[in-house]
């Protein structure tokens, strides 16, 4: 997994709520190999016309936001279905840190899992810095992880809280299974003690 | 002084193998269900070398991408047939049990876990799918993961969790006639809000819960995800053992009595503390459309299209505008008033042989005015429907009977509506573009659904009776 540790980039605003995974790549695309040109797929159906062309007025297509990596969202960002694909999707475009006042549970779980980071500020701060986007295109932010800070483009540092566990996977691209895998004792033990406890759920033992 | 331990902290503890860092834990999966979905974190898990650690703990069946006709003809693109073989592929390589295509036993995953006893009280249960919460009716901890979490479950046959918080949801009082599981579902989240459950796993409890069968509280459990929650889960009782007893995976005989007496001492003690409580009283439920894109967007069939500018908060009104465009809809429109043009009657969420009933209850004698297809949730409750002559009522009123799957639901295996066409839908989530480009999606109950069909139009099917036709 690639590390996470500081990122100075572009960021653009996207002010809907409930921005669910489906419109971030709708169900069709879901099959289709990840790999060059997977970014064509985020955000299919707002970002292009019925002609495959790109519609102006979505925000991604504007010429100051293109290089964006830093998405500043409303509130419950990823929600809906569990399609890790959206997470994909976002990083292929670029994206590597989001910005809400709230995420979808699993989506928020997905992201450090493929060496981006959501992050939650209040959802004031939020709204003040998608402000700030929108009167700056093309405005820059700092989103630094370990001293868990981000830079709005006003130059006001705001804190954010991160689990100490996914900070750590973050910085170091941890592999997730490798560390788990460390403690195959304490989960072998688990199961022999289970297997007792519950008989039931081992294959075979249910009468 | 003793303190009461809630049943989400019983099953929480219960499955906790170590400590991580800060307030992650590792916590062990008893159940791991794979679908067709699946196959890229086999591919890698694969490609790293790794191996299954517990096949026998997974299950696997077709669902997401399965055609709901012309079975065995090669109708799908060859990506699609591709994820579907590759499940096929995999599971048997891997010695995972694997309900396929031919098999009666396929159905959707959330369907079949527990039509065959898989899902148990008391166990942890997960699958890469967000609406495994369904599965927590049982009084099981189950939420839906993403792909690299399948991937390390596979491995493990663990996962690295933050515990989350616990929010009660009482409901109370006996239902009115006509409102079923899928109205109070819709009208707590239109309550609390699509992000109301963020962070927390729901409890749903009170009269108007225990009163329900074992498929409208997975109804319930189902939705818990488009209030927020990734698990929502029901105290098992009675109703529960009486549903499992006898089903091919569950326990018999001595270790029935042993797995009963572990199941009794499940439920939240008295006085156990809640992060969160919200109550509703069952009584004043009405049967409920939606008529956004969001889930929360709902409100009862006696009600009006709602009016943005009535809304204070920008935000809000933003959203309610972009929403009712997207939707053609007009403010102040009743909502009985609405045409629809196709009706969905499956999913996960109301696929299950007593919302098959209800359909019947309402088409029977009457005849379709728009295409509807009713896709039930397996094959054996398509035996089931046979067995009972729905199907003949169904087909005699102009409903598509078709083979089980999600299919119009997700639409991933080309069921989908046509770009702006409104369809009254059974599922669960009606987000844009969801049932195909540009389709507009109001969830309802099934038998609310069924009068959809009959009228073209949304329609309060407690009013039903007294149409021409009507029984
Ligand atoms: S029926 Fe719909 S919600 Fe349920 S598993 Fe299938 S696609 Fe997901």
């Amino acid at each position: 997994m690639d590390a996470f540790t500081r990122l100075e980039a572009v960021a653009v605003p996207l002010d809907l709520p409930n921005v669910d995974t489906d419109r971030i790549i709708p169900a069709r695309f879901l099959h289709k190999p990840t790999g060059p040109g997977y970014e064509r797929y985020l955000f299919h159906d707002v970002r292009f016309d019925a002609n495959g062309s790109e519609k102006p007025d979505f925000i991604l297509n504007q010429a100051p936001y293109r290089a964006a990596r830093i998405l500043v969202a409303g509130d419950n960002f990823g929600c809906g279905s569990s399609r890790e694909h959206a997470v994909w999707a976002l990083h292929a475009h670029g994206f590597r840190a989001f910005i809400a006042p709230s995420f979808g549970d699993i989506f928020f779980g997905s992201c450090g899992k493929n060496g981006t980071l959501p992050i939650v500020l209040p959802a004031e701060t939020v709204a003040g810095i998608r402000r700030q986007l929108h009167a700056r295109p093309g405005a820059t932010m700092v989103v630094d992880l370990p001293s868990q800070t981000v830079t709005g483009p006003d130059g006001a540092r705001h804190d954010f809280a991160v689990d100490p566990f996914r900070k750590e996977c973050l910085l170091t691209g941890q592999d997730e299974i490798a560390l788990t895998l460390g403690h195959e004792a304490a989960i072998a033990a688990f199961e022999a003690k289970r297997d007792v406890e519950s008989p039931w759920l081992v294959p075979g033992k249910r009468a | 002084m003793s303190v009461g331990v809630t049943m989400f902290d019983k099953i929480w503890r219960r499955h906790v193998v170590a400590e991580g860092l800060g307030e992650q834990v590792l916590l062990y999966v008893d159940r791991h269900l794979l679908h067709e979905g699946s196959g890229a974190a086999f591919d890698r898990l694969g490609g790293a070398g790794r191996r299954v650690r517990r096949p026998e703990s997974c299950f696997a069946t077709a669902d997401h991408y399965v055609p709901t006709t012309a079975r065995v003809a090669a109708t799908a693109e060859e990506e699609i047939r591709g994820m579907v073989e590759g499940l096929a592929r995999h599971t048997a390589e891997l010695g995972i049990s694997h309900f396929g295509l031919g098999d009666a036993r396929q159905g959707i995953v959330h369907v079949i876990g527990p039509e065959q006893g898989l899902t148990q009280p008391g166990i942890t249960l997960v699958c890469g799918d967000s609406h495994t919460a369904t599965h927590g009716a049982f009084g099981a901890l189950a939420f839906g993961i993403g792909s690299s979490e399948v991937e390390h479950v596979l491995a493990t046959q663990c996962l690295w969790q933050k515990k989350p918080g616990v929010m009660r949801i009482r409901v109370d009082g006996a239902r009115p006639f006509g409102v079923t599981a899928k109205d109070v579902i819709l009208s707590v989240i239109a309550r609390i809000g699509t992000a109301g459950g963020t962070g927390h796993a729901i409890e749903y409890a009170g009269s108007a819960i225990s009163a329900m069968s074992m498929e409208e509280r997975m109804t319930v459990c189902n939705m818990s995800i488009e209030a927020g929650a990734r698990a929502g889960m029901i105290a098992p009782d009675e109703t529960t053992f009486g549903y499992l007893e006898g089903r091919p995976h569950a326990p018999r005989g001595d270790m029935w009595e042993r797995a009963l007496a572990f199941w009794k001492t499940l439920p939240s003690d008295p006085g156990a503390a809640f992060d969160r409580e919200v109550a509703l009283d069952a009584r004043a439920i009405v049967p409920t459309v939606t008529w956004g894109t969001s889930p929360q967007d709902a409100l009862p069939i006696t009600g009006r299209v709602p009016d943005p500018s009535a809304t204070a908060d920008p935000v809000r009104r933003a959203s309610m505008e972009r929403a009712l465009s997207y939707m053609g809809l007009v403010p102040g429109t009743p909502l009985t008033e609405v045409r629809v043009d196709r009706v969905f009657i499956g999913s996960c969420t109301n696929s299950r042989i007593e919302d098959l009933r209800a359909v019947a209850a309402v088409v029977e004698g009457r005849r379709a005015v728009v295409p509807a297809m009713v896709v039930p949730g397996s094959g054996l409750i398509k035996r089931a429907a046979e067995a009972e002559g729905l199907d003949r009522i169904f087909t005699a009123a102009g409903l598509e009977w078709r083979d089980p799957g999600c299919s119009m639901c997700v639409g991933m295996n080309g069921d989908v509506g046509r770009e702006g066409e409104r369809c009254a839908s059974t599922s669960n989530r009606n987000f844009e573009g969801r049932q195909g480009q540009g389709v507009r999606t109001h969830l309802m109950s099934p038998a609310m659904a069924a009068a959809a069909a009959v009228t073209g139009r949304l329609t309060d099917v407690r009013t039903l009776g007294a149409l021409a036709g009507g029984a």
